[in-house]
């Protein structure tokens, strides 16, 4: 029988001296830092506060923005097709997917970058080469047609969706072999077919895998986006404050400038991410209720 | 009537695997035939050729009179089309020793996906029978709980549930019983025995002796890939002419 006047326990709590310490002095150093910062003429806050909302910049902001969601979106759309064919029964398929992710996870993306930039180039001497040109013309009337800017920007889309798409393939393999097999089979022996498995069983369980790393990949393409230079494309974030700087002379404050840019994206990022792995633990975190 | 399950020199080999080494049985319509032998013996393997997740090597096996996993014309053998064979197996039900019930779905939606993607029922009439056949099972009372939240006696349940709702006309079991609890393997043995009694056709492997004693119209005992002796349950339960049998019998029993 538990006794109804029990005495709560007091004991002297266990002190962390050196937990303390470590604190404090860190503490002491980020202060002096920031107070030197505020200071210091370099960081010229006066600049970056005139910065932070130029026009050029938030469009800029804007730009590097789309150019992540439309590479995540083609690259994620990408990578799943390629993790599934890496499943597929048909070795053809198989085949496909193992080469492309073989390149494209084997070379830098800057190196891919410059490569779909010089690709007009690259057409135009093949093109020659064969009789049907039919192709070719349409190629340049579509560079006749659309901007500049325009197409270098999708370019950079095409760039950017590729690399990572290999990344992604890998990503959601890893999800798809997470799942027990056991899966399959019984979706399998209910009569579904390969892709009504993959769809509604595999997939979706493979999401709790997948979501995590796929969202370090949104992040990690957000900065990606910064090399878009290399097309060149000079429209994004990073090479707009740049240039911005080179008018000024003062590129501390507009590199400050685009970092709390790149910050503010990524925060909101992570507090997604939350939301959404928590919509896709269903009936998993049952289990670990159970469990414990 | 033809047999609802005819086996005829069934062979399976995996690599250099000598599994199914000439299986040949058959299964009339409602009978209830249990499977037993030794670990390895093959008898998950014969299950699987029923319903095709694996492929024969040689030898036939038809269900209701149809062949399974081929079109067979004017002599010759076509291998099906996967749709084709998908259609096939969602006749046959499966129930399997680990349930593989589909865990982000709730019990109802476990036994509702395959109506409504299989056999493109609408959500709503699908959701009608699913409870009818969870309330079957005796688990009206959990139609939206998750199987995390399930007993396994309940998934294994669930399971059963899932299969009959693609009104199968055989139903094969594979240890249904082995992954519970010793206090939960009689509710699953109810529901396999309802199931007998309204006159499924069923192949059950099992260990479970009383139930092949009370419940199954035939016995095969297999070892090595083999079928080494079949007949009523209580003769060879009690009368065993083979050695292996009698040996193995020893063991279970
Ligand atoms: N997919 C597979 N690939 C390779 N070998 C397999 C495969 N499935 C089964 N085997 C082999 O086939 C043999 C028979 O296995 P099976 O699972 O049919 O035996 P079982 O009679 O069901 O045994 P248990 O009572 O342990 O379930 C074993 O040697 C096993 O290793
Ligand atoms: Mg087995």
């Amino acid at each position: 029988m538990p006794s109804t006047n029990h005495e709560p326990i007091k004991a002297v709590p266990l002190r962390h001296p050196i937990r303390w310490a470590v604190a404090l002095f860190l503490v002491a150093i980020s202060a002096a830092f920031v107070v030197d910062a505020s200071h210091r003429g370099a960081y010229d806050w006066k600049a970056f506060a005139q910065y932070i909302f130029d026009p050029r910049v938030v469009k800029a902001a804007g730009v590097t923005l789309a150019l992540t969601a439309l590479s995540m979106f083609f690259a994620i759309i990408l990578g799943v097709s390629f993790a599934v064919m890496r499943r597929s029964p048909n070795p053809v398929f198989r085949a496909v997917s193992w080469l492309f992710i073989w390149a494209f996870r084997g070379t830098p993306v800057y190196v891919q970058l410059v490569f779909w930039g010089l690709l007009s180039t690259i057409y135009h001497s093949f093109f020659i080469g064969i009789p049907d040109i039919h192709f070719h013309n349409f190629y340049l009337g579509f560079h006749q047609t659309i901007s500049q800017q325009f197409s270098l920007f999708w370019i950079a889309v095409i760039g950017l969706s590729l690399n990572e798409a290999a990344y992604m393939a890998e990503i959601v393999r890893a999800g798809l072999l997470s799942v027990d097999s056991g899966q399959e089979e019984a979706a399998t022996a209910i009569g579904m077919s390969w892709w009504t498995t993959m769809r509604y069983v595999v997939i979706p369980q493979a999401m709790r895998i997948i979501i995590p790393p796929t969202g370090n990949e949104i992040v990690s393409m957000l900065k990606t986006t910064s090399l878009v230079t290399a097309v060149p494309l000079v429209t994004d974030l990073y090479a707009r404050t740049r240039d911005i700087s080179t008018e000024t002379y003062n590129p501390i404050p507009l590199l400050l400038v685009a970092s709390a840019w790149y910050l503010f994206f990524t925060t909101v990022l992570m507090i997604i991410q939350y939301f959404v792995e928590k919509r896709f633990a269903r009936g998993h975190s049952a289990l670990i209720a159970m469990a414990s | 009537m033809t047999p609802m399950v005819i086996a005829e020199e069934v062979h399976k080999s995996f690599g250099s695997n000598h599994v199914l080494r000439g299986i040949s049985l058959e299964v009339a319509h409602g009978e209830v035939m249990c499977l037993v032998g030794p670990s390895g013996s093959g008898k998950s393997t014969f299950l699987r050729c029923i319903n095709h997740l694996e492929k024969i090597n040689s030898g036939r096996i038809t269900v209701d009179g149809t062949l399974i996993g081929y079109r067979e014309h004017a002599g010759k053998l076509y291998e099906l089309k996967a749709r084709e064979a998908a259609t096939q197996r969602s006749g046959i039900g499966m129930v399997f020793q680990k349930f593989n019930l589909f865990p982000h779905m709730t019990a109802l939606e476990n036994v509702t996906v395959g109506m409504v993607r299989v056999q493109g029922i609408n959500t709503s009439d699908a959701q009608v029978e699913s409870k009818k056949l969870l309330a079957r099972v005796g688990l009206a009372e959990k139609l939206y709980h998750y199987p995390a939240h399930l007993s396994g006696g309940q998934q294994q349940r669930v399971a059963i549930a899932r299969s009959l709702a693609m009104k199968p006309q055989l139903m094969l079991f594979d240890e249904p019983t082995s992954a519970l609890d010793p206090e939960l393997v009689g509710e699953v043995l109810d529901v396999m025995k309802e199931l007998a009694a309204s006159g499924m056709t069923m192949i059950v492997v099992t260990h479970e002796m009383g139930f092949a004693r009370e419940v199954a119209d035939s016995l095969v005992f297999m070892d090595g890939g083999v079928v080494v002796e079949a007949g009523k349950p209580v003769e060879i339960l009690s009368n065993p002419t083979q050695e292996r049998t009698k040996s193995f019998l020893s063991k279970v029993l």
